[in-house]
């Protein structure tokens, strides 16, 4: 469904991404993990086209048809089936829940878009509660659901998740994930960054590791999760047979 | 002192205030927008006020051309400065925007005396909208009545197109947060476009009004205004679009008032009265009436 092809990214003065080659199939979970400043959102960012790459290629196919993603207005990718959930939920605060949604559903001009509506209300029930009340005064929590929510109103193949785990309480971190395979059962591709990479693979199909902008480990999500220096680096644990 | 006098002045602030918030409301959008201080927004309205001239008294078309004109001439202007000065430097510094549009200005004013001549010339509307009308025992010209109801139908459908527009969320939107709002595919250039259109739209419009109440024109005009709306802008709360509205009519309202209740000879005060007014609001509500502060944006 995604191609990236040796895509290099430049931010101001500085690489991000070096030749950075990444796949994601139809269907799939694809976990994308590293620490911070490894170039994780550099990467989502590029296929929304808010980051424009020097090098490489990005295309996005399905239905038989291929759209080449670096010749595409970030309003035309999000037409074909991308969305983007951002990084903090960059939820409008001022604006109410419904219209958040709303928004969510910009480009759309089919008649399915209130039905959506309620189908989000029964997926994520606190925001039909609170469909009248201002996104700022939404908690944490309830801000990240708003900001998933929003994303699937655009109805994407596509769902690029950058970090939804961050700064929220435990409880909330698996609901969330519980959401992110509702979400994958609903038949939407999703690309998830995380620092948490234990959650993150424990969910996705497949993974890949980030390094100062070089992919440095890819693999099933299963085996990565096995994987000694992904553990040393990530997880938090001991190299394996040194005890733990 | 009498009811009526009393009655006749706040009327008057109440026609002064509708003029304002015409200007304030379009300028606060503008900031609320692109966090642009837009001073060449009273200079659009000196444009409008020249085109109603050129369609009224030169070409004699009938009034409602006029309208449809400085609507018209108004919201491309602002397009076209923005599409021209703002626009490239969009990710610069704020205050390169603030710098800009005071050069904006200065230039509007300039060509508007090199082309146009400084000299003030008569503004005469049909004499019907200058007919003294009894309203409540208090005198009106069908003008100004017109400027009351105009600005409130005005105000009631920009309230309408933000509120309940897809458009009009999205330009909410984009206001609160840019990044977002180009994830939703939103196109930023095209909604901030859409502010500028309405916001010279309205002082487009807001430049007939307030030559028909001047009776003359000149190319320096939108000064007044345009610093009349700044100052009820931030009163009101820069980029909330009620705020600038309340802030008009209070401004409008403590003018006549400052004017009307003093001895004559307090009169040419008026403006440093309005600072005043202005300074002491800021003391008590740093935002304004209706601003929001920016660190609960967390």
């Amino acid at each position: 469904m995604l191609t990236l092809d040796g895509l290099d990214v430049w931010r101001g003065p500085s690489q991000v991404l070096h030749n950075l080659d990444l796949e994601v199939k139809a269907g799939e979970i694809v976990a994308l993990l590293g620490a911070n400043g490894a170039g994780k959102t550099s990467t989502l960012l590029t296929i929304s086209g808010l980051l424009r790459p020097r090098g490489g290629r990005a295309v996005l196919s399905m239905d038989g048809r291929e759209h080449d993603l670096l010749r595409l207005a970030p309003d035309r990718i999000v037409a074909a089936g991308v969305a983007h959930c951002p990084e903090g939920r960059q939820v409008f605060a001022g604006l109410s829940v419904a219209e958040n949604l709303r928004m969510g559903a910009f480009l759309r001009r089919d008649g399915e878009v209130a039905s959506d509506l309620a189908e989000m209300g029964d997926l994520f029930p606190i925001l039909r509660e609170r469909a009248g009340g201002l996104a700022g005064q939404l908690s944490g929590g309830e801000q990240m659901m708003l900001a998933i929510a929003r994303a699937l109103m655009s109805r994407p193949r596509l769902l690029l998740l950058d970090e939804p785990s961050l700064g929220l309480a435990p409880q909330m971190v698996d609901r969330i994930f519980d959401v992110i395979e509702t979400i994958r059962g609903r038949g939407t591709t999703v690309l998830l960054v995380e620092q948490n990479a234990g959650m993150a693979l424990e969910i996705a199909d497949r993974a890949y590791v980030l390094e100062n902008g070089r992919i440095t480990l890819s693999g099933l999500a299963a085996e990565l999760a096995e994987d000694a220096r992904l553990q040393e680096a990530y997880l938090g644990l001991a190299p394996a047979g040194e005890g733990a | 002192m009498t009811g009526g006098y009393l009655l006749q002045q706040m009327i008057n602030g109440l026609v002064l205030g509708s003029v304002y918030a015409l200007v304030a409301v379009g300028f606060s959008m503008i900031y609320g927008i692109v966090r642009l201080i837009n001073f060449a927004h009273g200079d659009v309205l000196m444009v409008g006020a020249f085109s109603a001239f050129a369609i009224l008294l030169v070409f004699g078309f009938p009034l409602w051309a006029a309208v449809l004109a400085v609507l018209t001439i108004g919201a491309i202007l602002a397009m076209l400065i923005d599409f021209i000065a703002f626009r490239p430097q969009r990710s610069a510094p704020q205050v390169n925007g603030f710098i800009t549009s005071l050069g904006v200005s200065i230039l509007m004013q300039n060509l508007g005396i090199l082309l146009l001549s400084g000299q003030p010339r008569p503004f005469n509307l049909p004499g019907w909208m200058r007919t003294n009308l009894d309203v409540l025992g208090a005198r009106m010209t069908v003008l100004e009545i017109v400027t009351v109801a105009v600005t409130l139908l005005v105000l009631l459908g920009l309230t309408y197109f933000v509120r309940g527009t897809r458009m009009g969320i999205a330009m909410r939107a984009t206001a609160e947060n840019p990044l977002a709002a180009r994830l939703m595919g939103i196109r930023v250039n095209k909604a901030i476009a859409t502010a500028f259109a309405l916001g010279g739209a309205l002082a487009g419009l807001a430049g007939l009004l307030w030559a028909g109440r001047a009776g003359q024109i000149d190319p320096l005009m939108g000064f007044v205004p345009g610093l009349k709306a700044f100052v009820a802008a931030v009163i009101g709360g820069v980029g909330s679009l009620v705020g600038a509205v309340l802030g008009g009519y209070l401004l409008g309202f403590a003018e006549v008032l400052f004017v009307g209740l003093l001895p004559p000879s307090f009169g040419s005060y008026r403006d440093a009265f309005v600072f005043g007014l202005l300074i002491l609001i800021l003391l008590v509500l740093p935002n304004g009436l209706m601003g929001r502060s920016t660190e609960e944006r967390a």
